[in-house]
């Protein structure tokens, strides 16, 4: 069993070593990162507004009732809301979202072109198949991700603000309140570091188990299975040590 | 010219590869012929450096390929062009953009120069107006002229075909053979075609090595096929009740002649 997963590391870091080697040219790499950067930003900027809406007014609420009959001021909520998103909710919930949806993606994808043969096409042509197919989608993902951990936050706090404004919880005034009290800098910081962190490890890691893929449909299938629970294992390991680490 | 010397290949316990020594030759189409599981398709991708031999060498020229690191590797790919069984054309580019992929991974050429090859590939393999077409809009036949000038649009100086007739009927399969044999003699490349097509035996065959259980049972040309007395070669050759009855009519009519 050790010796297994032992394997597959030392695997992974070749695999990575590899992929980050100079490109044959920049702007082949330049051009697929480009592409990526849609698929994974624009492609995936629907689920993770609708998703972050949710979380926001869901947060709202569920402090609301916390709340409820305390001596805390209920402006308060408007600040957990916001501090709680940026902190963990945005990033984690977002990059869990994402692993399932770009993660299996770029699994399938590089798993169907090895299972085509069209790795071992680039390969004979002299192509370093690890960097073409690996490095472009780390950058993409590496400048997106954050983006879109960012306008998921921003949208987490209007959530709250619907939930609770629109329903007549709280007024107007006091979830602004809340949102703009006991601002820390250094959460966004911590948000940031969370989103290109679990990016990294989403992205890598379905890379990972799509380009090894062998047979058929059914370890597809799998790979692109292990891409998303592999991922979403290491993201909330990676969460905890950032969290240790960084608070 | 390309030479294998003692090549072994064993997958865990299993010796698919006893020890091929063989020659392919420039100008002329190398055929690899075997029944299903011999070994061939492991020779060609030990050829071209997708397997690693267990042991055993491979010279492009003077060059020990096997002894190479993935860089250097590198550098006699770029001299190789290769057909691959199902094409492998990349599916979310169009014939054009297939073709030109490796003028823009590996030339400093300007976009008229590249679209100028790559017109002067699709002529070669006798496809026009399709260069906007993906590969799943184009017909099984043409995705392997594609394929054919893709793999020569670096002006190769070796090609590999993996068994370049599957999937086709009879007449494409022709065509097609007729295509690589044309294009080796043009370019004076090595040609090296992995196969168990017969009419491509029998009609582009210059060169034939048989593999038989992972080792080389036969070696020779297409005129010599039917000549020969090697027991592998004629099982391999009749294997069809077909080709057998043939075979039996003209055995008979030779004899009352």
């Amino acid at each position: 069993m050790i010796s297994r997963q032992l394997y597959h590391f030392g695997r992974y870091i070749m695999m990575m070593g590899t992929a980050l080697a100079r490109p044959e040219r920049t702007y082949m790499y330049y051009r697929e990162t480009t592409r990526q950067m849609n698929d994974i930003g624009v492609g995936s900027l629907v689920i993770v507004i609708l998703i972050s809406l949710f979380i926001g007014a869901v947060t709202a609420v569920q402090f609301s009732y916390q709340l409820d009959g305390t001596l805390v001021p209920l402006y308060y909520i408007g600040y957990i809301v916001r501090d709680s998103t940026m902190i963990e909710l945005a990033p984690t919930i977002t990059c869990l979202v994402l692993a399932g949806k770009v993660g299996s993606n770029m699994s399938s994808e590089i798993g169907g072109m090895r299972q085509k043969e069209h790795i071992d096409a680039m390969e004979i042509m002299g192509v370093n198949t690890a960097g073409y197919l690996v490095l472009p989608k780390i950058i993409a993902a590496l400048v997106v991700i954050p983006l879109l951990v960012a306008i998921a936050a921003f949208v987490s706090i209007v959530g709250g603000y619907l939930a609770m404004v629109l329903t007549g919880s709280l007024s107007d005034n006091d979830y602004i309140m809340g949102v703009r009290s006991f601002f820390q800098e250094y959460n966004v910081f911590m948000m940031f570091v969370k989103a290109v962190v679990f990016a990294f490890i989403l992205t890598s890691v379905s890379c990972y188990q799509g380009y090894y893929v062998k047979g058929g449909s059914i370890e597809l299938g799998k790979a692109s299975t292990n891409a998303v629970v592999f991922s979403d294992i290491l993201i909330l390991l990676a969460d905890y040590l950032i969290a240790s680490v960084l608070t | 010219m390309i030479r294998t010397i003692d090549i072994h290949k064993s997958f865990d316990d299993q010796q698919v590869l006893k020890g091929i020594t063989t020659e392919f030759f420039p100008g002329k189409t190398n055929l690899i012929i075997g029944r299903s599981g011999a070994g061939k398709t492991v020779l060609l991708k030990i050829l071209v450096g997708l397997v690693s031999p267990t042991s055993g060498d491979i010279f492009y020229g003077d060059v020990n390929f096997s002894q190479l690191n993935k860089k250097e590797m590198r550098t006699i790919r770029m001299k190789v062009g290769m057909l691959f069984q199902g094409s492998a054309l990349f599916d979310s580019m169009t014939v054009e953009e297939n073709i030109r992929f490796p003028l823009d991974m590996f030339t400093h050429m300007t976009w008229k120069e590249k679209a100028m090859q790559v017109d002067s590939c699709l002529e070669r393999v006798s496809l026009g107006q399709v260069h906007k077409k993906y590969p799943s809009e184009v017909s099984g036949g043409m995705q392997k002229r594609v394929g054919i000038a893709r793999a020569i649009v670096l002006n190769p100086e070796y090609l590999f075909c993996d068994e370049p007739n599957s999937g086709l009927d009879p007449k494409t399969a022709i065509v097609i053979d007729e295509l690589i044999r044309d294009i080796t003699i043009d370019k004076n490349i090595t040609t090296v075609i992995n196969t168990h097509d017969m009419n491509s035996v029998m009609e582009i065959g210059d060169n034939i090595v048989l593999v038989h259980e992972g080792r080389l049972a036969w070696r020779g040309d297409k005129s010599q096929v039917l000549e020969s007395t090697d027991e592998t070669l004629q099982q391999f050759i009749f294997a069809s009740p077909f080709l057998q009855r043939l075979r039996a009519s003209a055995l008979e009519r030779s004899q009352e002649g």
